[in-house]
């Protein structure tokens, strides 16, 4: 764990004295050496801390109706965790809607638990530097429960099969101040904004390498970012309003992409910029 | 012959289904248009019109902006009549200015308000411009020697000025924002980010 930080904040410390057009790369650089290193030694993967948090809230009595998440089915029945990231988004019957992670554990959070839907949806992301909320750590620690496995999302059903074309649409819907649309930044191999590199998502080779890492430990914030975290951040950027965690097209675009990954493989929390 | 032609045209439908990742669904396009609205309950409400595509928006979301040629033409002709011009005609204003529009991603942001600077044009994160900044994407083309190429010619620099007005007007559905016509910048930060790219004087073209 400690040599694992202090090589990281070794290599970008570096990263950020360095200021010329080699600095992506060098960024690249410095979180695959790392990314390697996680691969030998687990632990030191600062976003495990938050894995761990994350279990502990699973298994602690909570919320207005004091009991704890463990009853809560996330598709594959009460309970059970192993393996259950690797076959999201799915539909569920009891809500009559399909859901990504994220969405199913606030739908179990409200059903089981009986927290309002309003305070839930309310401030979920952390500010920089703060970590992730109890949501995203019980998200990290359910994912880490599919690490190594690979995206088996059959998303064949006539509901999941729409909502995998709205966020097919979705993705490449321009809108707003600077017409920017997902596929404006995600459409294209080897583009960057400035020096961060933008991942072409829409193509299976290249979303298969990234999907599987989140939610992500971000070197940049110090603090784990889940998927609909990312799906916030990236209509902030366009420039959108504060998207609902939860919403249909957060969903819908969680699907897309995952759908899009499938067969990839799952190293979550992954480690990212 | 015959026989070639329609093998050829069997290539061209393997390849174009070969090379995007997903086929385009059939979807409807209201359905997703009340989704995103649904998606932002938050939204001030003079923030509403971000929901709404206009007919431009809508033709390149729809052709993944790849648009048919009949189609591409009609954009372009649309938005070239929505290029405004200064009123005093000219085009060139202060390049130093432009440098610090083209810097600026400023702007827009739900974190950006109460506004405390003017938007800025956020050249740099999609084209190279000067030699000095190293920190630029690759969006779009590099923008190094814009003008000495061109000879700095007339023709070039009005060409230059609607571009950045009205992006589509030369290439429809292009991912470049179309900055005046969408009211991001003003028609003199515009004259700027123009100067900033043909005038001699100007970093880009040393
Ligand atoms: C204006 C540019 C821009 C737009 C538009 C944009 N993104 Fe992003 N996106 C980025 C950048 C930059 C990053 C990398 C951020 C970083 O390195 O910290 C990113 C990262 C991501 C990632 C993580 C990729 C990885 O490496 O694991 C996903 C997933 C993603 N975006 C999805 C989307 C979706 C879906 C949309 C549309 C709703 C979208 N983006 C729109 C710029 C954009
Ligand atoms: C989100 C990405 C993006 C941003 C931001 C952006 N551009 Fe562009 N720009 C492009 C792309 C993509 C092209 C190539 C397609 C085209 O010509 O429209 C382009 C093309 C151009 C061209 C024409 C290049 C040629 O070969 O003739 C000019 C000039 C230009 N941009 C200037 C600017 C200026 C000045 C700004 C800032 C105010 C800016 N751009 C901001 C993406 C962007």
């Amino acid at each position: 764990m400690n040599k694992g930080l202090i090589i990281l904040a070794a290599c970008c410390a570096a990263v950020a004295a360095a200021p010329f057009a080699l600095a992506q790369d060098e960024t690249e650089k410095g979180v695959e050496k790392y990314r390697q290193m996680l691969k030998e030694d687990p632990w030191s993967n600062p976003g495990l801390l938050d894995a761990d948090r994350g279990e502990g809230l699973w298994k602690t009595a909570a919320g207005p109706n004091k009991v704890s998440l463990e009853k809560c089915d996330l598709g594959k029945g009460a309970g059970v965790v192993d393996g259950v990231f690797a076959e999201l988004p799915r539909y569920f019957a009891d809500a009559s809607k399909v859901m990504d992670l994220e969405t199913r554990l606030m739908w179990c959070m409200e059903k089981l638990q009986g927290w309002k839907h309003a305070d839930l949806v309310k401030k979920p992301y952390p500010a920089g530097g703060q970590p992730v909320k109890d949501l995203g750590a019980i998200a990290t620690y359910v994912a880490s429960k599919s690490s190594g496995m690979k995206y088996a999302a059959k998303l064949d059903k006539p509901e999941e099969k729409a909502v995998v074309d709205a966020g097919h649409a979705i993705f490449f819907r321009r809108q707003g101040p600077h017409d920017f649309s997902c596929a404006t930044c995600h459409n294209d191999s080897g583009k960057r904004i400035r020096l961060q590199g933008l991942p072409y998502l829409a193509d299976p080779k290249e979303a298969k390498q990234v999907i599987g890492q989140w939610p992500a430990y971000r070197v940049s914030t110090t603090q784990v970012m889940t998927m609909q975290h990312r799906m916030y951040d990236c209509y902030w950027q366009m420039r959108m309003p504060e998207l609902e965690m939860g919403s249909d097209v957060s969903v819908a675009l969680i699907a897309y992409l995952t759908k899009s990954a499938e067969g990839g493989e799952i190293a979550a929390p992954g480690l990212k910029r | 012959m015959k026989k070639t032609a329609i093998a050829i045209a069997a290539v061209l439908i393997a390849g174009t289904a070969g090379s995007s990742a997903q086929q385009k669904p059939a979807v409807d396009t209201a359905k997703i248009g009340a989704a995103i609205v649904a998606a932002f309950p938050t939204a001030p409400a003079d923030w509403k019109s971000r929901f709404e595509q206009d007919e431009t928006m809508k033709e390149c979301s729809i052709h993944e902006n790849s648009p048919p040629k009949a189609v591409a033409d009609a954009i372009q002709k649309r938005e070239k009549a929505r290029i405004e011009y200064p009123a005093d005609g000219k085009l060139v204003g202060d390049w130093k200015a432009g440098e610090r529009l083209a810097q600026s991603g400023y702007g827009l942001r739900f974190t950006d308000y109460p506004a405390r600077n003017p938007n800025g044009g956020n050249c740099y994160a999609c084209h190279q411009l000067t030699k000095a900044e190293v920190s630029y994407g690759t969006i779009g083309p590099t923008l190094l020697n814009y003008g000495k190429i061109r000879n700095f010619s007339e023709a070039d620099t009005k060409a230059a000025y609607e571009k950045i007005y009205n992006a589509q007007a030369a290439y429809p559905c292009s991912n470049m924002p179309r900055f005046g016509t969408n009211k991001v910048l003003t028609i003199d930060q515009i004259k700027n980010l123009v100067a900033l790219i043909m005038s001699p004087d100007s970093p880009v073209n040393k």
